[in-house]
């Protein structure tokens, strides 16, 4: 007589499930690592956002009537630019390891795809969400006071930014090869977006055609979802550019980024 | 079947239209050093790719470990290493975080990734770098670390495509060395790929493949005794008329090609003074080729291995 010493379906499930965890676990430690190691890099894309902050900021602010308040506006702005800059590098190291066949290396592993880019997209949040907290320590200069609720909501909210942010760079990085087609589509796509977002300057009152390319830019969203989070703190606050609820924008942010991170996975895990 | 064996049934695979494998059948035994011998472009890395289930074959079937690598991907990528043509390691981490990281995707615990780890860097002689930056390392000692990278997970089947490609001499032979001693520890199967001719001769076993196709598959040995004899290579200054003395005076057959003149003899060193002695046209240089595989592999294809084609020689 043989005795059925197989686990239950449910310890095999679990045990899969603490896989899989560790199996991110271990691709987000690599990425930080990899931030870690290299400085310079730390220190550029860090640099971007508060030179835009008081270049653009007191620059453009300065041509404007009612001037100081431009800072203001452009907080949020500075906000996803200094979470983009992560999410872009770690979204596209995607291609990266494919040019060094270290995805390949990954892709044989006995782990779902989902968790190698779960990982990764988790490593981008950690580092955006480090470098958006120091960022947030110049509020103060775009006069939006230190409330300790406010920053939190900005912190979650950045984690979550970056997260769908790299997931979907990460998407188009599998999706578009060679590695220069792939650059070459995020650069042109970039800067339009940014510049529609509401990001530098407000969009209401666009032509039509762009008001359309406003609407269908997810950028938008998640600048309204920073400017609406931290509007009610200022003491003049300033009109939104679209009229969407928050919880919307905050499922709108994260739908696009679970979908990609699906897509992603999909492209991936099939054999050519 | 034994766990580490391979077999595959009329696998293909096609590209566009364009047939990179066409209907391969092999039987690689457990424990088995098998070499996958031919010029590059002749479908071995598509081979592995199959094999280890990163590509899906056209047709056929392939049983690696006992399970079909269309049943069961993820079961099979579990089973086996694999070592790639091109290096695959992280240069921005240590030599210790790049088999960690392995580890952890493979499913090994704490500990027993921490021992293996430990194991695995011993095997290839890597101890005590486990916090060099890969960066760092010398092309052979990258190379060493991929294949201990691929046996981490203890599978039963190790890939190498090309492991020594772009290597010195001297790394090279650092490389075997250190095969042979896994050879000898573990018991393990090996599907090695290869366009080298001395890699092949260390197999037990070897497949020639050319455009897709298995032309030989037996052991080193065995397909040198195929070609038998030694044969020697003249130079001389009428090679018609030097074919036609040695059939009447010695009773040796020869074929001619555009370089000269190709007898088959059972031993040359005896044979060379006869054929000098009775030759009567200037001769310009005599070579002796021992059985090689290379010469097996002209037999069959009529091309040496680095791709110079000598037709008429085996008619």
């Amino acid at each position: 007589m043989t005795v059925d010493v197989r686990p239950s379906l449910w310890s095999r499930l679990l045990r899969r499930l603490w896989w899989e965890t560790r199996a991110a676990h271990v691709v987000w430690q690599r990425e930080l690592l990899h931030y870690v190691r290299n400085p310079a890099r730390l220190i550029m894309t860090l640099a971007q956002p508060v030179v835009y902050l008081l270049v653009l900021g007191t620059g453009l602010g300065a041509m404007l009537p009612g001037g100081d308040g431009y800072l203001t506006y452009l907080f949020p702005g500075v906000l996803l630019m200094t979470v983009q800059a992560p999410a872009i590098a770690i979204g596209a190291s995607v291609a990266v390891d494919r040019e060094a066949g270290f995805l390949r290396e990954m892709l044989v592993a006995p782990v779902h795809r989902v968790s190698l880019l779960a990982g990764r997209c988790a490593g981008a949040s950690t580092v955006a969400t480090c470098q958006g907290t120091l960022v947030l320590g110049l509020a103060g200069l775009a006069r939006i006071p230190y409330a300790p609720e406010l920053m939190l909501a900005l912190v979650a909210e950045m984690a979550l930014i970056a997260f769908a942010m790299t997931a979907f760079v990460a998407l188009l990085a599998v999706v578009i090869s060679p590695t220069p087609t792939f650059h070459a589509a995020l650069g042109c796509a970039l800067t339009p977006l940014v510049f529609l977002s509401g990001a530098l300057f407000p969009i209401a009152g666009l032509p039509g055609w762009l008001t359309a390319l406003m609407v269908a830019n997810p950028l938008t969203y998640v600048i309204d979802l920073l400017r609406r989070t931290i509007a009610p703190y200022l003491v003049r606050p300033e009109p939104a550019a679209v009229h969407s609820p928050v919880l919307m924008e905050l499922a709108v942010t994260a739908g696009v980024g679970l979908l990609s991170l699906l897509l992603a996975a999909r492209r991936l895990s099939r054999p050519h | 079947m034994r766990p580490g064996a391979i077999h595959t049934r009329s696998l293909r695979k096609s590209y566009q239209g364009m047939r990179a494998v066409c209907g391969i059948s092999l039987n690689v035994e457990a424990g088995e050093m098998f070499g996958f011998l031919g010029p590059n472009g002749a479908g071995k890395s598509t081979m592995i790719s199959m094999l280890s289930t990163l590509l899906r074959p056209s047709g056929g079937r392939a049983l690696v470990a006992g399970i079909d690598v269309r049943d069961d991907p993820k079961e099979v990528r579990r089973r086996i290493g694999l070592v790639f043509q091109e290096p695959t390691v992280d240069a921005d981490l240590t030599v210790r975080e790049n088999l960690a990281f392995h580890a952890t995707l493979y499913g090994l615990g704490k500990h027993d990734a921490r021992r293996r780890v430990a194991e695995a860097a011993d095997l290839v002689g890597l101890t005590g770098r486990g916090d060099t930056l890969v960066r760092t390392l010398s092309d052979s000692m990258r190379r060493l670390l991929e294949i201990a990278r691929g046996l981490l997970h203890e599978p039963g089947v190790l890939f190498l495509d090309e492991p020594t490609v772009g290597l010195d001499p001297q790394a090279r032979a650092e490389i075997w060395e250190h095969l042979r001693e896994l050879r000898h520890r573990r018991a393990i199967t090996v599907f090695l790929n290869t366009h080298h001719l001395e890699e092949a001769e260390y197999c037990d076993h070897i497949a020639m493949v050319d455009r897709g196709r298995v032309v030989a598959d037996d052991s080193p040995a065995a397909l040198k005794r195929l070609i038998g004899t030694d044969r020697i290579h003249l130079r001389t200054g009428d090679d018609q008329a030097a074919a036609a003395t040695l059939s009447d005076y010695l009773g040796l057959a020869s074929a001619w090609g555009p370089d000269g003149l190709y007898v088959q003899v059972t031993d040359a060193a005896t044979a060379i003074p006869w054929v000098c002695t009775v030759l009567r046209v200037p001769v310009h240089s005599i070579e002796v080729r021992r059985p090689s595989l290379d010469e097996v592999f002209l037999r069959y294809t009529g091309r040496t291995l680095d791709g110079v084609a000598r037709p008429g020689v085996w008619p």
